[in-house]
């Protein structure tokens, strides 16, 4: 299982301007009672994208025409906090969406996303309220400069931890870093044994 | 002269395989992986993938919790389970723990029960120990001055291969807390209190360490419930230093340090405090006396209130308007006295025996209200048998409660025990959010003696009022 290597995205905006957005709304736990990690995105933000009777909810932004195909979504201060559920980015990445731009994310789920190539861009609070004021609009999530391009020509830069930002550029799975280290895992164990 | 460190200091240079660098994360030795039916498959499916198998079966430890039924019938009597898919998971986990070697306390065990509540009543969970598991609620064993924290699953599937973890250290908050709770006042009081002051994404990047007065003065059991939801405040961790409190919880439990090496462990764990003079990168106070019985009103757990209390007044806040459209409630509309339809006493949060009791003293010669369903559901199939063994099952079944097997259940609904659309549900859990206990259903997050009494009235109800 390979991460598809990501350096930059260009996409109009899809809005959601709540904040403190749960990985319960993203994907509900009656969802989680599966054993594979394909099609989620079926069910991403099920109780707010469905109406009771399983037609799409005409009033969810993800139901509009205008957010077809767009892979960039803004979302409030907060994103992804709650359950610490990997089918949130899962879902996220199968309905299409590659990067996440708001103020702030939940530690988990920045995490479980960068291991999965959905990139969380977290902007200043003011670059956040114009892309929420102006739903739709084209913009470039560049990971090779950090930066966020915006329709006026301006940019944005990003933090991103390096190890992470390599890995995502280069399609890099961190499992194989990690058991790189045999060596050195294995002088801790016999250190610690002897403790 | 060494520079003085806090607890979370020590515990994470402990754990350096490979120490962080300005370009790569950490790589963190994790002591003990706890793993579950909903967040392994996937990883399992990784191993199998790579052709890896389980690098430390002896640091990995599984059992049912999440999608598993609580009626007796389904958990002993071969009764099918009301959801296949449900089904599905706990038979897939069977059969990773059975292929790759992983000890695991399965439907039928008497040790199985929530994740969090077995670590520790089995004495797994110890101080000075690194903890994760695929699931949020990890941060409960940080009680035991443990760094213990909630994974993905991809990372589920790190730990299975390496035993290890690529961490990037986190920043410290201080939660001192003085002072001392006031009777009818619990321990979910002050965790709510606290997520009230500092916001649900008050924590995050942080690893908080609860201090001072009154949580010195807390049990076992409370320190868990505080530390359980400081991911409700957005922190990676919540740590309590260890104690007296700790150690005699933690004796003579079967996989605790026996005889000679107890005294060594002790010995070792006592310095698992923060120095004198150590700093955090921030610091919060609380006064544990002003605290009164709270509980949430809106969709988060950081829109609570006291019980005795009211819903905030209007604001121009979008997201609150949202949160009480959601709960049917209006601004500045009182608390108390607010009807309800189900009471859930259990979860991570709240299952343990001294929950149990603490609903049980409120419920004792009493008959909950005529119309409300109440749930009790064990953390654990051996709190299950204290409890029964001091008679609180027949004080739950007298008042009018369904006394259940163990599992998470109506926390996050999965195994279908759910509340109904538009239901108002007063629960020991730990989460609020939109459709969490079911489509539409509406959660009052409170303390066990809050939900007890709630149950009582069939309206929300400040326990002290009947203690």
């Amino acid at each position: 299982m390979t991460m598809e290597a990501f350096s930059s995205v260009t996409s109009r905006t899809v809005v959601l301007p709540r904040t403190d957005i749960d990985t319960d709304q993203i994907i509900p736990a009656r969802f989680l009672r599966t054993t594979s990690r394909e099609g989620l995105g079926q069910q991403l933000f099920s109780d707010w994208r469905y109406l009771a009777d399983g037609r799409p909810n005409p009033d969810f932004v993800l139901n509009q025409p205008e957010s077809a195909g767009c892979s960039v979504l803004v979302g409030g201060r907060n994103f992804g906090c709650g359950s610490s559920r990997e089918h949130a980015p899962w879902a996220l990445l199968d309905f299409g969406i590659r990067a996440v731009i708001s103020t702030e994310f939940a530690d988990i789920f920045r995490s479980n996303a960068l291991k999965n190539g959905l990139v969380p861009v977290i902007v200043d609070d003011a670059t956040l309220q114009w892309l929420i004021g102006h739903p739709g609009v084209e913009v470039t999530v560049d990971l090779t400069s950090s930066s966020l391009k915006l329709p006026d020509g301006k940019s944005v830069t990003f933090p991103i931890e390096p190890f992470a930002r390599y890995c995502l550029i280069h399609g890099v799975d961190q499992l194989g870093y990690l058991l790189s280290k045999n060596n050195e895992i294995t002088a801790y164990e016999q250190r610690h044994a002897a403790r | 002269m060494t520079t003085p460190k806090t607890l979370f200091q020590k515990v994470w240079e402990r754990h350096e395989v490979v120490p962080q660098t300005a370009d790569t994360p950490a790589v963190l030795f994790i002591d003990l992986h706890l793993i579950h039916e909903v967040t392994t498959p996937q990883a399992f499916s990784i191993l199998r993938e790579r052709g890896l198998s389980v690098r430390r079966r002896d640091l990995t430890l599984g059992t049912m919790d999440h999608s598993t039924p609580t009626r007796t019938e389904q958990v002993f009597g071969g009764k099918p389970f009301t959801i296949a898919s449900a089904a599905n998971q706990v038979q897939q986990l069977e059969v990773n723990c059975a292929e790759f070697g992983v000890e695991l306390l399965n439907l039928t065990s008497d040790l199985r029960g929530i994740v969090h509540v077995i670590g520790p009543e089995l004495g797994a969970t110890q101080p000075g120990k690194t903890i994760v598991c695929g699931d949020s609620h990890t941060s409960t064993h940080g009680a035991f001055g443990a760094l213990a924290f909630g994974i993905g699953t991809t990372e589920v599937g790190h730990v299975l291969a390496t035993q290890c973890l690529l961490q990037t250290k986190a920043k410290t908050l201080a939660i001192n807390v003085t002072g001392k709770l006031k009777p009818g006042v619990t321990a979910k009081d002050l965790v709510l209190a606290i997520i009230g002051k500092i916001g649900v994404g008050g924590g995050t990047g942080h690893v908080i360490e609860f201090r001072g007065e009154a949580i010195r003065a807390l049990s076992m059991d409370e320190r868990m419930t505080v530390c359980n939801m400081s991911i409700e405040a957005g922190a990676r961790a919540g740590m309590v230093a260890p104690d007296e409190t700790t150690f005699a919880y933690l004796k003579g439990r079967p996989r605790a340090p026996q005889g000679a090496d107890w005294e060594r462990a002790v010995a070792d764990w006592r310095t698992l405090v923060t120095d004198e003079g150590a700093t955090f990168d921030r610091e919060v106070t609380i006064d544990a006396n002003t605290v009164e019985p709270m509980i949430s009103w809106g969709t988060h757990p950081g829109m609570v209130a006291a019980v005795s209390g009211s819903v905030p007044a209007s604001s121009n806040d979008p997201v609150f308007d949202k949160a009480l459209s959601y709960m049917g409630f209006s601004a500045g509309q009182k608390l108390a006295g607010s009807p309800i339809n189900v009471v859930f006493v259990g979860s991570c949060t709240n299952s343990r025996l001294s929950d149990l009791r603490a609903a049980a003293s409120v419920l004792k010669g009493r008959k909950i209200a005529r119309g409300v369903q109440m749930l009790v559901v064990p953390g654990s199939q051996q709190i299950k048998k204290q409890a029964e063994a001091e008679g609180l099952d027949k004080v739950f079944i007298e008042a009018g409660a369904e006394w259940r097997e163990s599992g998470c259940s109506m926390c996050l609904g999965m195994n279908g025990d759910i509340v109904g659309k538009g239901q108002y549900s007063v629960s020991t859990s730990n989460r609020n959010f939109e459709g969490r206990q079911g489509v539409g259903a509406r959660t009052l997050l409170a303390s066990p003696l809050t939900a007890a009494a709630s149950a009582v009235r069939g309206t929300i109800t400040d326990p002290r009022d009947l203690l």
